[in-house]
């Protein structure tokens, strides 16, 4: 029952061209699964905010996942400009985004609110100058 | 409701050629935030939004929305049509603007469930 399965996604800052790929294909690993929907969908929001994240603030970064029989586990690390306050970068409404970004209608300060009510556990770790990195845990559900 | 009877009595101009429009529209969000669709939008809406770039396609796959109708003769980007075609995301355009097609879709029956 040790199924454990593995992988991981480069991303690229500003390359908007492939913004939500990485996260499509994550989503289409649980499918394949057989993963429940709900938890396909909450992971499938997680991953996505937290991959435009590293698109518009970041140089470049990395999705790894790894899911076991018991829980999902997303790793979303990038070589940005990090976050100097992470308690205010996780108030809702609250954004540092340029307007051309808002524009597109990202940088709405909704992005890190909506990871945390998607997962069930969120770590985020950051140094000023040199990088995020955000722990997402998602507990699978035994099928009823 | 029927996704193709919406456009039919709406008179929405489809830009994806060669998608089915056969599929069950089950409510409507608006919004032109994509955190708050991801966050908010329940699978099978059909969204309204004035956003034409690509992402939007990004944000309709992963949510499983039934499709994106774009306001006030909004033309969706090139790539975007590639996209949405290759993901099975119908998008559709009107001229109307969006309280107007709100208004529309709600008396069709649509809701935001």
């Amino acid at each position: 029952m040790n199924d454990v399965e593995e992988g991981f996604f480069f991303l690229t800052g500003k390359d908007f061209t492939n913004a939500g790929v990485a996260s499509s294909s994550l989503k289409g690993v649980l499918e394949r699964r057989g993963v429940q929907q709900d938890i396909i969908r909450r992971t499938a929001i997680a991953a996505f905010e937290a991959e435009m994240n590293v698109i518009i603030y970041a140089v470049a970064g990395m999705m790894k996942y790894r899911i076991t029989d018991t829980e999902i586990c997303v790793t979303i690390q990038d070589m940005g400009q990090g976050i100097p306050n992470i308690e205010l970068a996780m108030t809702e409404g609250y954004s540092t985004a340029p307007d051309y970004i808002r524009e597109m209608g990202f940088g709405s300060g909704m992005g890190l609110p909506n990871i945390k009510k998607s997962t069930d556990k969120l770590v985020v770790s950051s140094v000023v100058g040199e990088g995020t990195t955000l722990e997402l845990v998602i507990f699978l559900k035994k099928e009823e | 409701m029927d996704l193709q009877e919406i456009v039919a009595r709406l008179d929405l101009e489809v830009k994806t050629p060669g998608i089915d429009l056969r599929r069950e529209v089950t409510g409507g969000y608006v919004s032109d935030l994509l955190s708050d669709v991801m966050g908010n939008a329940h699978e099978g809406t059909l969204w309204v939004t004035l956003q034409i770039h690509l992402n939007i396609v990004a944000v309709a796959s992963l949510k499983g929305l039934s499709g994106i109708i774009l306001v006030n003769s909004r033309k969706p980007d090139e790539d975007t049509v590639k996209r949405a075609v290759a993901e099975n995301i119908p998008i559709m355009t009107t001229p109307l603007p969006t309280f107007e097609l709100v208004g529309r879709l709600y008396a069709l029956g649509l809701r935001c469930r």
